[in-house]
């Protein structure tokens, strides 16, 4: 592809600084790129939450359906790679938690670690209500 | 000045971001590892009979239709600026589609939770 671009108010060929893969060159910009990356695994995994729903309304033999495919290889890696990263959007979500509501008078730290706290703290609530059968 | 439609994009995708920052990872391990591998939770956590009763709870169907709406929102929302990022220039063409994806999502989820019934 040209590196030149006419636009349409003018003749002249802009120079246009190329795109690809600018963000493989600096460790920083990767770690942004993977943040943003987790928002495709999320929609992939709403999505797949709105399967089931859809197989749910349809009845055990469905529902029992959309269980199998839950099982296959293929689905068990979806997970596994959508867990590690949406642990890692949880992460990034609450280390810039403080940078979006700066002149607090509570210390950063005290926030990152507080939503993390919270996250784990709730995660241990639904094992829990999961584990003794909550109705 | 004409009022911008951005801050409504903007809340649902920092509501989906929080919800799935503090209950995103716990629900993938669960309907995603631990329920198909059979591990630590009853047999029975997934089953059709403990789901459509689950789904047919008033409180429940809202919690279904928050999560799988904000997850949906936030994730639309950071993907469509991501394109920006990756050089791919975005256009209201690309808002509608990512933002009606998500919508679409939000209505066809409160379209089943109602024939799913109470």
């Amino acid at each position: 592809m040209s590196r030149y671009r006419s636009t349409a108010k003018t003749a002249a060929r802009t120079y246009m600084q190329p795109m690809a893969g600018w963000w493989t060159k600096n460790p920083y910009f990767v770690r942004y790129m993977v943040r943003e990356g987790s928002a495709l695994l999320l929609t992939a995994y709403a999505l797949v939450l709105l399967v089931g729903l859809w197989r749910l309304s349809q009845g055990a033999a469905a529902f029992d359906a959309w269980r199998a495919a839950l099982a296959s290889p293929l689905s068990v890696v979806f997970h596994a790679v959508g867990l590690v990263m949406v642990v890692y959007h949880s992460y990034t979500w609450f280390d810039v938690m403080p940078k979006t509501a700066p002149d607090q008078p509570i210390d950063p730290k005290l926030i990152t670690g507080g939503g993390i706290a919270a996250a784990v703290a709730v995660s241990v609530l639904i094992l829990a209500a999961l584990l003794w059968g909550a109705p | 000045m004409k009022p911008s439609s951005e801050p409504i994009f903007w809340m649902l995708f920092g509501g989906g971001g929080m919800l799935s920052a503090l209950i995103g990872p716990v629900l993938i391990l669960v309907t995603g590892i631990l329920v198909p591998f059979g591990l630590l939770l009853p047999q029975d956590t997934m089953s059709y009979d403990r789901m459509l009763a689950f789904a047919q709870h008033p409180l429940a169907k809202l919690a279904v239709l928050v999560v799988i709406s904000l997850f949906m929102f936030h994730g639309c929302h950071r993907t469509l600026h991501s394109l920006h990022d990756l050089g791919v220039h975005t256009g209201t063409g690309a808002k509608v589609a990512f933002y009606g994806v998500a919508t679409l999502a939000t209505l066809l989820t409160a379209g089943l939770l109602l024939v799913i019934g109470f």
